[in-house]
């Protein structure tokens, strides 16, 4: 049997010629004829064995909610509202335990965590690398990240079990069409919200290749975990700081939602910009069931978001920001020719970001993060203590210091030469640049085409650079 | 104490299937009987005795059963397609090791895409001890198709009907009875999400897969006439070609309709070695 295993069966191709000279002599679609004889062996076996008592068909109320929640007009409004809703409530509870996290693992942690390595004789550099770069990067990666997370994700979850998302698909299905998708693209893309890797695996649900690889090249505009807590940051530090308090939580979701509704009309232009010119192809067509509501199992729903995507996250999030804090602390204190390796980068870069709005140490900041985007903010924010000198705010080059309000974060990143346009553009530059290490691993794994890894990575970038030097072009034109 | 206790209750409870449900409610719901009776093992399995397939509609709560058997924790959503890549686990059962194999959902096995192809090759070539149909009675026509496409491939296999909770809501009743003799393979009413029958549908897929109780599969009624000789044919030189083979009818059946996967099968050798390696692996992210 094993000798089989390794060669082809001599017999093989003796076998095919035989059944194609069957095929031919077989009148009419023989496949089409074993579908219909199951089909009508089910329906008669169901008959049989199924009973309805009474007019008791599908409840109405599944049927009221569904008019509603999957109608033409109302439909995307409530899609729209009920996210916003969901960010409002995330930015508004992280801000406390964020702050809690921080002056914990922060302004406590890090001076009695530096206090020890310097009372057993440690040397400065193994305290920089270990203290203020491995550990502030990890303590302030749990900071940014956990609250929102625990908040944002038991919501989604819940709205998950309840059945919403598949009313969601629906309502993006006639869209997709449009765009010359295949319509299970909109469960791909939800899937994307949570991770891109995952959402890229999800679309072996497509069958036809040119759609599965539409799905697979746009799914890095769906804003994944890694960058949900960089807008709802960077959302609430500049964007809600501009109106009264009582709005600043309303203004903030609106800009969160913007930006997620942003990436997916830029799937459907995407999509429709590729299905019209490299991947051109027929849209085939599928049934979409609509699963009926079911009441989300709380409890249940709590434990497995905390533990399957909260910790699961977080725990990819710290791996990652671990080498990250090292490799922060490296560039800034490996000094050559007078200046240090993220000194030279940033100069080198400056230019450049500032034409797109950003600046060099957000681009830096992008490229130490290609591994995870869960650590843009935190690289950020050290890059820019040591580009400004602002030492009486940090505890000196290559320090995540201590950011125990939002007050602070703005007052540093302003320093470093932060407008609101700064703001805006990092929030579209989160949304617009490559997909992160894993992802692109998982599209390399998934296509086995390093041809199209490399359009998926390049694609979203050279989208980001456009639309960010666009705003810029407009905001100074227009705003100042 | 376990002792005392665990022979009486599987006694009733191989009496009362089907039929009184309120006493094997109270016995799914008594720690002592699951305690003596299920280990779940999570993905820890060195070693299986047998084999477990779930196959399914998409959305039937598939990975709530694989669930409440394993005591893993994989995320089960309210949407189709949760499942795209096979997830494993394992239980014990009446002494005997389980390996649980969580196959993509699929409305049918004819489809070229690669989820069905994953389910689809897993049950061929795989070739579980059992393979557990999980089908959604409330959808109970729609649920048959996949059944009875899996019933061509595989004699062994127990339909596990799942939702009950809901079709009594919606005043729908299944006859499992009926359903059982005529698919002419084990039916086991469940609700998963609150862990009804699942005892009985451990009980079942533990009878079948050590051979107590031979199922006799419904088969197409009848093959029309054009194509009897064809398959006479091919199923001939099938068997001579393979003589280990399990169903060379179904794969005359898909070579006569063209199935391009099945001629590669053919043509690489794949379909001589009835081996588990054959099948893609699964790609967790």
């Amino acid at each position: 049997m094993n000798e089989s295993a390794t060669k082809p069966a001599p017999q093989a191709e003796a076998i095919l010629a035989a059944a194609q000279r069957w095929r031919q002599q077989i009148p009419g679609d023989l496949h089409e004829h074993i579908v219909e004889a199951i089909y009508g062996q089910a329906a008669r076996i169901a008959e049989r064995a199924v009973s309805r008592p009474g007019q008791a068909a599908r409840p109405t109320f599944d049927r009221t909610l569904d008019r509603i929640l999957t109608s033409k007009l109302w439909g995307f409004p409530i899609m729209i509202l009920l996210f916003a809703v969901m960010f409002w409530i995330t930015i508004t509870g992280a801000n406390v335990p964020s702050g809690w996290i921080a002056s914990l693992l922060v302004d406590q942690g890090h001076p009695w965590l530096k206090g020890l390595f310097q009372s057993v004789g440690s040397p400065g550099w193994l305290t920089g690398l270990v203290v203020d770069g491995m550990y502030l990067a990890t303590a302030w990666v749990v900071s940014v990240m956990l609250p929102p997370m625990a908040i944002f994700f038991p919501m989604f979850t819940l709205l998950e079990d309840f059945g919403y998302l598949p009313r969601v698909a629906f309502n993006l299905d006639r869209l997709f069409m449009t765009s010359g998708g295949h319509g299970k693209q909109a469960m791909t893309t939800m899937m994307g919200f949570g991770c891109n890797a995952a959402g890229v695996i999800a679309t072996r649900i497509i069958d036809s290749p040119r759609e599965r690889l539409l799905a697979i090249l746009t799914n890095n505009f769906a804003l994944c975990n890694g960058r949900w807590p960089t807008q709802f940051l960077i959302a609430t530090v500049f964007l809600g700081s501009l109106v009264p308090a009582a709005l600043a939580g309303f203004v903030s979701a609106a800009a969160v939602t913007s930006v997620a509704l942003l990436g997916v009309l830029l799937t459907f232009l995407v999509g429709w910009g590729l299905s019209h010119t490299v991947l051109k192809g027929e849209v085939s067509t599928f049934s979409l069931e609509l699963p009926p509501y079911r009441p989300p199992r709380l409890w249940q729903t709590l434990y497995t978001s905390l533990i399957d995507r909260t910790l699961f996250v977080l725990w990819r999030a710290v791996v990652f920001a671990v080498p990250a804090g090292a490799v922060i602390w490296l560039v800034a204190n490996i000094h050559v020719g007078g200046d240090s390796l993220a000194g030279h980068f940033i100069r080198f870069a400056d230019p450049m970001g500032l034409f797109l709005g950003l600046n060099g140490v957000i681009l830096l900041a992008y490229v130490i993060a290609i591994p995870a985007n869960e650590i843009v903010i935190p690289t950020v924010l050290m890059l820019t203590v040591m580009v400004t000198g602002a030492h009486d705010l940090g505890a000196g080059t290559g320090v995540m210091f201590e950011l125990d309000s939002n007050d602070t974060v703005r007052q540093l990143l302003t320093t470093g030469g932060w407008t609101t346009l700064t703001a805006v553009n990092l929030m579209l530059f989160s949304l617009l640049h490559n997909p992160c290490s894993t992802t692109l691993y998982t599209i390399y794994k998934e296509t086995g085409s390093a041809k199209w890894t490399v359009v998926s990575a390049l694609l979203p970038l050279a989208i980001g650079f456009v639309v960010c030097a666009l705003t810029a072009w407009g905001w100074r034109l227009f705003i100042g | 104490m376990n002792a005392t206790n665990s022979a009486p209750t599987s006694d009733v409870l191989s009496l009362a299937q089907g039929s009184a449900a309120p006493v094997t409610e109270s016995c799914a719901s008594c720690s002592v009987y699951r305690a003596t009776n299920l280990k779940k093992l999570g993905v820890v399995m060195d070693s299986s005795d047998f084999v477990i397939a779930l196959a399914g509609n998409p959305n039937t709560g598939k990975s709530t059963v694989f669930n409440a058997l394993t005591g893993l924790r994989q995320h089960t959503g309210n949407w189709p397609g949760k499942t795209v890549a096979r997830a494993e686990g394992g239980y014990a059962y009446a002494g005997k090791r389980f390996k649980l194999v969580d196959l993509p959902g699929t409305y049918s096995l004819l489809s070229t895409s690669l989820d069905e192809q994953i389910a689809r090759d897993f049950i061929l070539f795989g070739q579980p001890d059992v393979t557990v149909i999980v089908a959604d009675a409330t959808r109970l026509e729609r649920n048959l198709n996949l059944v009875l496409q899996i019933l061509e491939i595989t004699d062994r296999a127990v339909v596990c009907l799942n939702l009950m909770d809901e079709a009594k809501r919606h005043g729908i009743t299944v006859d499992e009875r009926q359903l059982a003799r005529d698919l002419g393979v084990p039916v086991v009413p469940t609700a998963a999400r609150y862990g009804r029958g699942l005892p009985e549908l451990l009980q079942a897929i533990n009878d079948v897969a050590a051979g107590e109780v031979v199922c006799r599969p419904q088969r197409l009624e009848a093959d029309p006439a054009a194509i009897r000789p064809a398959l006479a044919d091919l199923v001939g030189e099938l068997k001579a070609a393979f003589p280990e083979l399990p169903n060379p009818r179904w794969i005359a059946l898909r070579l006569l309709s063209g199935d391009d996967s099945m001629v590669e099968a053919l043509r690489s050798g794949q379909l001589g070695t009835l081996h588990a390696s054959a099948i893609a692996e699964p790609n967790q992210a």
